[in-house]
């Protein structure tokens, strides 16, 4: 036989939800499947595809990455702990 | 000491937790849940946490502050789930050797924990409810051009 092989690599990443995106999603967690050497951004663009009420596109959706604010650039890896934060209210 | 829980906040026993006898001043913040907004009567407050991570920015708080303001004692308990009208859902107990640290600290506090500790806030209405954003937060998000 001998013909090429082809490798489909994936990463899933389960994303919990808060607050208002636990509402507006319906949901408290999502699995989103990346590409392997996917980061914040490309997490961002794959969650407001599936939700795309989540938040308006002049809306930023803040990301932690293992209870850290992470920025676009952060790469991510299967098993991080991935949360989307809304806006923060805490306090009075 | 840094708190998040589902109790009543027993703001004596936390300002306690920060008195000493070289502090001469203590200064403990008491954030009550208001019965209106804009016109609008609120029944109770329903607070959200992501606690793993409150935790720890909680206390980054108090490490940052005890840096900038040379302090010791800081405590800061923050009250989630359902709170009544006129309850306590943030308490911030700072002490000092003298007046000005504590004030300036407990301020400082106060405003970080608005700005970067992921508590959220829902007021509920009789006719409905709603969750309220803080605009002063400083967050890297997805809209850099916008942020």
């Amino acid at each position: 036989m001998g013909g090429p092989c082809v490798y489909y690599l994936v990463m899933d990443i389960e994303v919990r939800l808060f607050a208002l995106y636990k509402e507006r999603a319906g949901c408290s967690e999502v699995l989103v499947t990346l590409e392997p050497e996917a980061n914040v951004r490309d997490l961002t663009r794959a969650v407001r595809s599936l939700f795309p009420n989540l938040a308006p596109p002049d809306v930023g959706i803040v990301v932690a990455v293992n209870a850290d604010y992470a920025d676009l650039d952060t790469p991510l890896h299967e098993g991080d702990e991935v949360c989307l934060i809304p806006p923060v209210s805490g306090g009075l | 000491m840094i708190q998040i829980t589902e109790e009543q906040l027993d703001s004596e026993k936390i300002t306690n937790l920060v008195r000493r006898d070289s502090n001469g001043a203590v200064v403990t913040f008491l954030g009550n849940t208001r019965d209106n907004f804009e016109g609008k009567s609120v029944i109770r407050l329903e607070y959200e946490a992501y606690v793993k991570m409150a935790v720890k920015k909680l206390e980054e708080i108090r490490q940052e502050m005890m840096q900038q303001f040379g302090i010791k004692d800081i405590a800061i308990a923050h009250r989630i789930g359902v709170v009544d009208i006129g309850e306590t859902s943030l308490v911030v107990a700072v002490a000092s050797p003298h007046r000005t640290e504590a004030f300036q600290a407990c301020h400082k506090v106060v405003d970080r924990v608005k700005e970067i500790v992921p508590i959220w806030k829902k007021e509920v209405y009789a006719d409905g409810s709603r969750w309220v954003a803080c605009e002063d937060h400083e967050f890297v998000s997805d809209q850099p051009q916008l942020a």
